[in-house]
C-alpha cells in the first residue's frame, strides 16, 4: 500500500481548514460558527504536529499546546458574549444582530 | 496498519467534520465535533505526540465540549432554519471548493516531495517529559505569558456573562 507522509496529513488539515471556513461563512447560529473555529484551529494543531514529526523535532507540539490554550481561551470569551448578546437581543442568529448596519 | 488506522480516522474526522457544518441543531453539531476531536487525538498518537493527544480529549473533547453543550442549553437553540442561497452558489459552492483543496493538496506534494514517511513509533519526542521539559526550559516565558492570558480571559468571560446589578 502506498505509505502515509507528511503531505497526506497536510492535505487532511487543508480538507478539516476548509470545511470549517465554510461553516464560518455559512451558517447563521453563532453557536455553529465558533464550532466551525474550533475547528479550524484543530486544522493548524494537526499541521503543526505533523510538521513536529516530518522535522523531528519537539518545537511544534509546544505551538500546539499554545494554540489549544487560545482555542480555550477564544471558546470561553466567545461563548461570555454570545449569553450577553442573547440577553440583549434574544437570538443566536449572526444575521439579524446588526446594531453597526445603518 | 498505519495507513489503514491513518485512513479511518481521517474518513471519520472528515466525515464528522462535514457533518458539524451540514447539521441544523446545535447539539448535533456538537456531538459531530467530539468525533473529530477524538479521531484527531488518534491521528496525533499516530504522529507520536502522546502528550498533545491526552490534552486534545481532555481539554477539548472534555471541557470545551461541555461549555459548548452547557451554552446550548442555556441559550435553548432551536433548529436553524436555511434561507433560500443564490442559484450560483447552489451550483459551483461545493465543485469550487473541492477544486481548491485538490490545489491545496497539489502544491503540499509538490512542497514536500521526499517528505519522511510517517510511521507509528519512529518519533519519540512527544512524550510528556520531552514536551514539559522543553515548556519549562526554552519556552518558560510564552508559558508564564499564557498563564496571564487565561486569567484575562477568566475574568473577560465573567465580567461578559454576569447580570446587571442595579
Amino acid at each position: 500500500m502506498h505509505p502515509i507522509t507528511t503531505a497526506h496529513y497536510l492535505g487532511l488539515s487543508a480538507a478539516l481548514l476548509l470545511i470549517g471556513t465554510v461553516g464560518v461563512l455559512t451558517r447563521r447560529n453563532i453557536v455553529i460558527i465558533l464550532m466551525s473555529i474550533e475547528l479550524i484551529l484543530n486544522a493548524v494543531n494537526l499541521n503543526l504536529i505533523a510538521f513536529s514529526k516530518a522535522l523531528q523535532s519537539v518545537n511544534g507540539q509546544i505551538f500546539a499546546i499554545f494554540v489549544i490554550t487560545d482555542a480555550v481561551a477564544e471558546a470561553a470569551v466567545g461563548l461570555g458574549i454570545l449569553i450577553a448578546l442573547f440577553r440583549n437581543k434574544e437570538t443566536v442568529l449572526a444575521d439579524e444582530i446588526d446594531l453597526l448596519k445603518w | 496498519m498505519d495507513v489503514i488506522l491513518f485512513l479511518v480516522f481521517a474518513i471519520i474526522a472528515v466525515l464528522c467534520a462535514i457533518n458539524v457544518v451540514v447539521q441544523t441543531h446545535p447539539i448535533a453539531s456538537a456531538l459531530s465535533l467530539i468525533g473529530v476531536m477524538g479521531s484527531l487525538a488518534v491521528l496525533y498518537l499516530l504522529l507520536g505526540a502522546e502528550f498533545i493527544a491526552a490534552a486534545q480529549v481532555i481539554v477539548y473533547a472534555g471541557a470545551v465540549m461541555v461549555l459548548f453543550v452547557f451554552v446550548i442549553m442555556l441559550l435553548n437553540a432551536g433548529e436553524e432554519v436555511h434561507r433560500g442561497r443564490s442559484f450560483v452558489v447552489q451550483v459551483l459552492g461545493a465543485p469550487l471548493l473541492i477544486a481548491l483543496l485538490g490545489l491545496l493538496v497539489y502544491f503540499a506534494q509538490r512542497l514536500f516531495p521526499g517528505a519522511p514517511m510517517v510511521r507509528f513509533g519512529a518519533f519519540r519526542g512527544g512524550t510528556a517529559v520531552a514536551v514539559g521539559r522543553a515548556l519549562f526550559t526554552q519556552y518558560l516565558l510564552p508559558f508564564e505569558v499564557t498563564s496571564v492570558l487565561i486569567l484575562i480571559a477568566i475574568l473577560g468571560a465573567i465580567v461578559l456573562a454576569r447580570k446587571e446589578l442595579d
